[in-house]
Parts: C-alpha cells; structure tokens; sequence
C-alpha cells in the first residue's frame, strides 16, 4: 500500500492508500464523530453520524476509503442536520435517569447528545416493552440500547464466539411522515434501529460464550454491563491505575480501576478491569480475573528471617514465570553470586526450544507477533490449544479471517468447537498426538519455496508423493442430434404433413475418467480430510499475508530440538511469519535473563511453586512460609507475546517482604525492585531505560506505546542447517491432554472470585455419551506416570474422545501424568 | 494515561506537623505559661464589656435555650434525607453526586442492586467533622433528597451522632402527618419551573 495525502477541512493529511477516512481523521488528531465504528473491526454503519463530504459526494467516514487528493469535509450544514436528527432519534424513548446509569457519564449517547446541541425533541414513537435481561456475567438492559451494534461486531469480528446478534423488537412501524419530513439517513437508521434489539444467538437467555465481557466494554451506553458492577461506583470515583495483565503471556494493556471498599473499610479494593478496545481485546481472565492480590498488613519478622534462614541452607530456586522481568533478573543475580540452580520447567524447555530454533533461524527470537497475524490473511496454528493458551492468538486469527476475509489451518489432535466455529475457512487437520514433525513437513511441502530448502529436506518431501490413479465421475454436456417429427403445414398444398426435423440439443451425461493425480502420504499420516487439498487450494485463493502461530506442545514435545529446526526452516523458506506462544506470563523474559537448570537439588526454596520452603503469593489456604505479593501489587515489568516489555504498576498495596527484601539480606543492594529494570541484559535484547520512563498507552492511530520493544539480536547460524526425518511414534489410546479451560491459566486465576471454572477431567458432551460415565462422576485416572481421582465435569467448548486435565488448581495434580509433553495415555475408570 | 503520579513510592504519611512551639518541660517553663496567660491584658476588656451592658438593663440577649431565634428556610445547617410524598420511599436513587461534588470530600456511599434490580443505597455518611455546609450537595441533588435542615445545636459526644442514614431521614410519623418541610435554599425547584421547561413528545 502506498502512502497518499488527503485533505481533511482544509488539513493535508498523510494516510495510507484504501485506509477508511475515519481512521485517518483519528490519527491526525481530527473530530469525526462516530458511534459504531470499532478499530480494527469491518464498518458495522448502523450509527451513520460519521457522515462526511468526500469530493462532493457525502459518504460514511467509517467505510469510504481514502483516495490521493481527495478533499473532505467533515461538517456541511445538511450533514450537521442530520446528526442532530440521529442524536434526537437515539433520545427518543431513551430514560433520563442517568444518575442510575452504571454508565455514570462515560456515555457516548450523552456526549454526542450534547455535542450536537439537542435541545429539544422533535420525533416519538410508541415505546414497546423494553425489560432488562439477566444473561448470566453480563446484563442487559434494552432500554438503554441503542443497538449500535457494537456489542455484536466485537463478538464476531474480534472475539469469534458470535454470541451476540440482532433480534426483532416488535415495535409499530414509524409514522409514515416522518419519511418525508425528516433527514433522509437519521430516518434510515431510525427505521432500522426501531426494528430491533440485541438478542443471544443460541435462543436461550443464557449466555454461552468464552466469557470474554469485550461486549460490555465496548457498550457506549450502561445497556450491557458487568454483572459483577451492576451499580457498585461511579466511574468517576474510581481510581485507574495503568498496568498490564498478569495471566498469560498476551502483555494486555489494562488499567485496574481501584476505590476504597466500602464506607466502613477504607482499604482499597479493584473494583473493575477496562482496557483500550480499540487496539487491545481482553480475554474473561483479564478482564474478570482482578482480585488475586495476597493481602498482608504487616512484616512477619520471624517468617522473614527463616526465609533467610532457608536461602542460606537452599541449593535451588524453584520458580514459576509468573513474575517480573526484575524479580527474573534478582534470581539470576543471586544465581551468580550464591550458586543456587533455577529450575523452571516450562520456561526452560521454551528457552531450549528457542535456542535450537536460533540455530536455523539465525535470531535469538521468532521474527514477528500477534499483529502480523491480526494484519495477515493466512494463518496455520500448530501445538497450541488458542482459546485457552493465549486468547489473544485467537483473536488474531479470528480478526484475521473475518476483516481480512483469511483462512486458516488449524493442526491439533483436540477437536475444538470454538476454533471451528470461527468460521468455513478455517480448516482442522486433527492429526495424532506426536506427529507435530510432519505436520511442518507438511507445511514446508505445500508453502515452502523449493528452491530455498536445503536439497536433503526436498528429497524427503519427493518420498511422500505418489502418482496415484484415480476414477472420477465427470458431468460433461454433450451435444447430440435428434430427428424430430414435427407437423408443418405444406405450403405448397396448403394441408398439415409430417415432417422430420434435425436438432441439436445439449444433455448432462456422466462418464467416469481416470486420472493420474499426486498422492500426498503426509496428508494420510495426519488424517486429513480427502479433500483437504481442493480446500486448500480454494481457501489460499487472493492470500498474500502469511502467519503462523506455533504453541506449547512443540516445546515440550520429545522432538522439540528437531521442532524446533523445522520451525526455523519454514520461517525461513517460506512466506510465514512466525510467532511463538510463550507457555505462561512472562516465559519469554525469564527465558532471556535466567540460566535455567534441569534438576533441582537437595534443599529447595520455591517461589510459587511448592519446594522445602515456599514462598507465596496465593496467600490462605496454599502452602506458604512467607507471603509475597501478587503481580497487582507488583512493579516491574512483563514480557509479551509480541516481544514487548510492558510496564505494570501496583493497583494495591502490599504491607509484607517481597523479593527484593530477601536480596537486600543476601548481599543485593536495591530500594525498590524496579531499580533493576534498567540494567536487564542489553545482550539479549533488553534496554537500557529506568522504569520511570516506560510510557503504557496508546496513541489516537493505534500506536502501541508501551514499554519497548525487544531488539530481535542476530547470532550466528549454526553450520548445520539439516533436520531430521519425522518420528513413526504416535499416540494411541484413550487420551489425556494438558490444558486450561478458557479464562483460567493458574492458581492466580483460579483465586479470584468470578472466575467460577471448576476443575475436574473435562470430557466433551460426545465422549461422555459414548461412554459409561457421566457428569461428576469420581473417576481414577491412571497411567505408568501416576495416578489422580478427579471429578468428571462435561465441557462443550471442546469435541472428540480426548478428555482435558486442568493446571489451575493446585489440588488436582495434572502434572503428575504427563512426563512434559502435554498428550498422554491413560486409563479412566470409575470409583 | 499519565504515570507520573505512580512514580511518587514515598508512602509514608499523607499528614504532616505543623510548626507548633514547643510545649515546655520544666516546673518554672510551665509555671510562666500559666501565668502568661491567665493574666493577660485582654481579659478585663472582655470583663468590662460584660459589666457595662450588665447594669445597662436595655438588653436584646436572646436568652438561649429558653428562647431561640427563628431559623430563615434556606438556613444551612444539619442534612436532612426527604422523602417522597407519594410512597413515603427514600428519595435518594444513590447517583453520587453529592460524594462527587462535596468540596471537604465528607461524603461517602455504598450502593448496591437491590432484589428489584433497581439501584439501592446500602450505606450514606456524611463526616460531619470535615462538613463545611456549603450546601453544595443539596444543590447538586437531582432528587431534592438531601437537604439542609434547621437543626444548628450539634452538642453531642460525637458529632457522627446526627449523621446516621436513618435518623437524617424524614421520620415515617411525620410524613403520615404530611408535615416534612420541602428545603426552599439552593437546589429548590424555583417557581414557574413549568414554563422554562420543553415537554418531549410522547406518542401515547
């Protein structure tokens, strides 16, 4: 795309070729009002006040693209009387108590109602029943509706449940003068506005959705509202601290909005999460999931100094990623100069992961993120399970295919219904638990430019293909000749006589052919579909823009260091950019500034994770012998999926020891931890910048200004460039797989209180009835690993015969089957 | 969003001492400031006034509490919670106003959805020690619900005494009398209201 100038009243403004004129208005800091419209997100134009006059011609700002030297204008006196008349339109009917609005002046429909001046109401319309709907975390109140529609473009362009839809209102038609006497477009929105409400597309009231709440974020007025706000505070007493969310590794940029608890307890308390949903999509977790924080009111001196105590005696740090890039670089500080081992498994094996990766790749990180798959229109997801890893990698994909009219290709042995239901063009390869290895061959066979592979993985590929015949019926029209009697009068004699006739005429008429066609065994060997090659072929048609999301079951799987080659292989023959999904919070930070170890050793102080000395954030009710606080609580800073370290700041105050503390006694001297940001490892791509000055916002064009983005650090490519042929090795059996329902990552997650996931062996609804068991069912879960009793709770976001163990509760021991790689066999029976 | 008032850590205290002079610690310090001050100058003026008016008899001394003055409608004193003549309800729909607009920053409320799903005021409080009945909050109320009543005698052990959501409403008995007095201050609706008004159109 190439850049053009637009002139904008009067203004020369430098935008891209095709970008809509609303856009552009916004980057250059120029007012065009508009209610519907949601970056990133295709023009719903149910609003229509964006009017504008481009050359003359009025056009809605939200989907005209621009055009070099067009002349707009935003304000004509036509265009001014018909926002008036859309903002008398949307007043009418619409309560007036918005003192009782949970939208309490953060409205849009008051904004604009004042910003046209409506003073007075010219139009009305019988009101019809309008009550407000429990709809299970969100509540909606269709009296305050404006029915913008927001609520359903986020769903389905955004987020990718497709909840949300318009419904009929049943209202009387309007006053057929109006037509004639009011401005033409109010009259069009209002006609259509007049016909319907928001509704939940499974006919139930009820919602059955990932729970994500982006709906009601994105709400201009109070009509859907979180139901755990419902008139708890005012917006404007509320107190918003910048941070980023601490779940997963997607860095969201959210603020915490904060206010004393209640009259009587002056301790302050998050009431609420909000983000900028313009340019970042919270999941449920984020957006639901605030009140982890460990609560302590005092210094427990004795813990303290038998934490001391236990430093000194501990050969091993145990970790979780779960904390900050400062707190990461304090452990590897104390790693230098104490000789204790870290052990952290999950970021270990991405760390060993993105090492052998850097062999191929020749950087010491994976070339692109999750905006490159927002902007591609071609993504193939491999080893991760999206919806629940890392919501946003869906979100990506879904904005991928929906605004981009993209396709994908999904490869997982778990059926997921989330995943296809996000749409006809995203295909599932469902291929057995092991073979991720020839699910990149195959990648690298159907995309890779042949003449960039290495000649040995070229002849590999030529193994796999057969010349193979097949027998295909074809219709093909014929063309045949027919003689026809036909009465026609002589002209001669005057008398009717037969005659015969010739005629041609085309009929349908079915041959079957044998044709010679290439047979792909890797196709076989991870059962695709039949015709998962003319689907293929029509879903790549007019794609240009290529990612490709790589997960967890890479990292840990047995193969990883050949994964990971082949990885870095595709990236580098083919057209893909590459995005890895680092397993939790801040993997990919502590994967740069920790040596990590494989084993721990005799005496072992755990932060988060239980070791002979433990300490916690989780607070009551986990083992703990010294309390720290939370990420909430917390400054530092955390690095994202996009490879961004983003600033967090402390929503709530935290009265104990923290890590730093300990530091200071073991012969580390900082006031505060966040000290220690500016001097993160510069080798591996750190900035030298104090945390003081690490903005956390975004500009009106989209700009992520948040922290800073990691430098991608060249190293040198080993001299071996080869792969490995693929495994035979397969799974079979009945399976269990390692993984988080959606809006739970850990015990963090599983703390707060309305996030209400239950753990158990998630079996799908189709599993369940195949078999004997049955909803809450105790069941005992066995293999040559170990062996848990779980309860047996039936989950319909997922499909197939493999049953899902959980990680977020630390009750039920899930790791405990799996010998790192996240499939596994087992036996399940009941007890 | 501005960091800037996140990168201030000095969570000491948000109070500080102002410069008082230091109390005196020995016997003869504190035996001279007793003196100092009880037999300063100022004391017989005072004394000499009252003498004087005293033989006077001509006095306009209201003899309080005997005798009190009448207190003007729009007097600002003690705050008063209204209620609605036509249900005998609480007017206060809990839209925070008041706690918004409060320059001494004294009023707090907790709300919460009541089982109708409407909007219910759990707790309201005003911190009368910080009050400076600026009459603000009765201004700002869309409800006429909070108000300033007459009640000016604020003796009390406690002065949170007069500030309980129950007692500052209007008692049910003097609502079945129909004797709640509406506040006429800032915040009364004015006369000929009606006439300023624009009705919407309704189309039933």
């Amino acid at each position: 795309m190439s850049k053009i100038t637009i002139n904008i009243d009067g203004k020369e403004v430098q935008t891209q070729e095709g970008e809509f004129i609303l856009n552009a208005a916004r980057a250059n800091d120029i007012f065009i009002p508009a209610i519907c419209y949601l970056t990133r997100c295709s023009p719903t134009l149910a609003c229509r006040i964006c009017l504008v006059e481009a050359d003359g011609k009025q056009v809605y700002a939200c989907n005209a693209k621009s055009k070099d030297g067009m002349n707009i204008t935003t304000k004509t006196e036509n265009i001014e009387k018909e926002r008036r008349a859309i903002m008398e339109v949307y007043d009418v009917n619409h309560p007036l108590q918005c003192g009782v609005c949970d939208q309490s002046g953060e409205c849009e429909l008051q904004n604009y109602t004042l910003e046209m001046g409506v003073d007075a109401q010219s139009y009305s319309v019988k009101d019809v029943d309008r009550s407000s709907h429990d709809w299970g975390h969100l509540h909606y109140d269709p009296g305050l509706c404006i029915v913008c529609e927001r609520c359903v473009t986020a769903c389905k362009d955004m987020i990718g449940d497709n909840s949300l839809k318009t419904i009929a209102r049943g209202a009387d038609a309007l006053e057929a003068e109006f037509k004639e006497t009011m401005p033409k477009d109010a009259y069009a929105m209002w006609n259509k506005l007049n016909k319907s409400v928001i509704g939940l597309t499974n006919g139930t009231d009820v919602l059955d959705c990932t729970s994500c709440g982006e709906c009601a974020a994105v709400c201009p007025v109070g009509a859907l509202v979180d139901t755990h706000f419902m008139y708890k505070s005012n917006a404007w007493e509320l107190n918003q601290v910048p941070a980023t969310c601490g779940h997963c590794s997607a860095g969201c940029q959210i603020s915490y909005d904060v206010k004393h608890t209640s009259v009587s307890d002056d301790s302050d308390r998050i009431y609420r999460v909000m983000n900028e949903w313009n340019y970042v999509s919270l999941c449920g977790a984020g957006r639901y999931g605030f009140d982890y924080e460990n609560r302590v009111e005092s210094k427990d001196e004795t813990a303290f100094a038998s934490a001391i105590e236990a430093f000194k005696k501990a050969d091993t740090i145990a970790f979780t990623s779960t904390i900050t890039n400062e707190e990461a670089y304090l452990l590897q500080k104390l790693k230098e100069k104490h000789g204790y081992k870290l052990v952290n498994h999950e970021a270990k094996s991405f760390q060993t992961f993105l090492r052998n990766y850097s062999e191929i790749s020749g950087t010491m990180l994976y070339g692109n993120d999750l905006k490159a798959t927002h902007n591609s229109n071609f993504v193939i997801s491999l080893g991760a399970a999206l919806k629940s890893d890392n919501p946003n990698a869906r979100y990506a994909l879904n904005n991928s295919m929906t605004v981009n009219k993209g396709a994908g290709l999904y490869f997982h042995p778990l059926q997921d219904s989330i995943i296809e239901g996000l749409g006809k063009s995203i295909m599932t390869v469902k291929h057995a638990p092991l073979q991720e290895e020839a699910a990149l061959y195959l990648i690298l066979d159907l995309f890779a430019d042949k003449e960039k592979l290495p000649k040995k993985v070229l002849e590999y590929l030529e193994t796999f293909h057969s010349e193979k015949t097949i027998t295909v019926e074809e219709t093909i029209k014929e063309e045949i000749v027919e003689i026809v009697k036909e009465m026609k009068v002589n002209e001669e004699t005057g008398e009717e006589e037969e005659i015969e006739v010739e005629k041609k005429k085309m009929v349908p008429k079915k041959i079957s052919k044998e044709l010679v066609v290439d047979n792909n065994a890797l196709l076989t060997i991870l059962g695709a579909d039949d015709s998962f090659m003319e689907d293929l072929d029509k879903n790549l048609k007019k794609k240009d823009t290529f990612a490709m999301i790589v997960g967890a079951a890479l990292y840990n799987h047995p193969n990883s260091k050949n994964l990971a080659r082949l990885v870095g292989l595709v990236e580098k023959c083919s057209d893909f950019e590459l995005t890895m999904i680092p397993p939790l919070t801040n993997s990919l930070g502590v994967a740069l500034i920790c040596e990590l170890d494989d084993e721990r050793g005799s005496f072992t102080v755990g932060y988060n994770v239980i070791g002979d000395f433990t300490l916690s954030a989780l607070g009551d009710g986990s083992e703990c012998d010294l309390d720290m606080p939370a990420i909430n609580q917390q400054e530092g800073t955390l690095t994202s999926i996009n490879k961004r370290v983003n600033p967090t700041n402390a929503a709530l105050p935290y009265k104990g020891y923290e890590l730093n503390d300990i530091a200071n006694e073991l012969g580390m001297n900082s006031e505060n931890v966040i000290d220690y940001t500016v001097s993160l490892p510069t080798a591996v791509g750190f900035k030298e910048e104090a945390f003081d000055n690490l903005p956390n916002h975004y500009e009106n064009d989209g700009t992520e200004v948040r922290g800073y983005l990691l430098e991608n650090v060249k190293i040198n490519r080993s001299t071996n460039q080869n792969v490995e042929p693929f495994g035979e090795d397969k799974l079979e059996g009945t399976l269990i797989y390692l993984a988080n329902p959606v809006r739970q990552f850990t015990a963090f997650t599983n703390k707060t209180t309305n996030l209400d996931e239950i753990a158990g062996l998630y079996m799908s609804e189709e599993f369940l009835s195949q078999s004997e068991l049955n909803e809450g069912d105790n069941v005992r879960v066995k293999n040559s690993n170990g062996e848990i009793v779980v309860n047996i709770v039936s989950d319909n976001k997922i499909a197939g015969d493999i049953a899902v163990l959980p990680t977020f509760d630390s009750k039920i021991n899930s790791e405990a089957l799996f010998s790192g790689y996240r499939f596994a066999t087992a036996s399940i029976e009941k007890v | 969003m501005k960091n800037e008032q996140f990168n201030n850590r000095d969570i000491s205290n948000e109070y500080f001492k102002v410069d008082i002079e230091d109390y005196p610690t020995d016997p003869w310090g504190k035996f001279t400031r007793v003196v100092k001050r009880t037999f300063r100058g100022e004391l017989f003026v005072g004394l000499w006034v009252v003498m004087r008016e005293m033989i006077k008899f001509d006095t306009h001394t209201i003899s309080y509490p005997m005798e009190k003055m009448p207190i003007g409608p729009r007097y600002r004193a003690v705050h008063e919670m209204k209620r609605l003549w036509e249900s005998d309800t609480e007017r206060c729909i809990g839209c925070g106003l008041c706690e918004k607009i409060c320059i001494s920053n004294c009023i707090r409320m907790d709300t919460k959805i009541d089982e109708h799903s409407r909007k219910e005021v759990s707790e309201y409080t005003i911190n009368l020690g910080r009050c400076i009945f600026c009459g603000y909050c009765a201004e700002v109320c869309p409800e006429l619900a909070i108000t300033h009543g007459g009640e000016y005698e604020n003796a009390s052990e406690q002065r949170e005494h007069f500030i309980d959501y129950a007692g500052m409403l209007t008692p049910l008995d003097k609502m079945k009398a129909g004797t709640q007095k509406e506040f006429e201050g800032f915040g009364a609706i004015t006369p000929h209201e009606d006439e300023r008004v624009k009705k919407t159109p309704l189309a039933y």
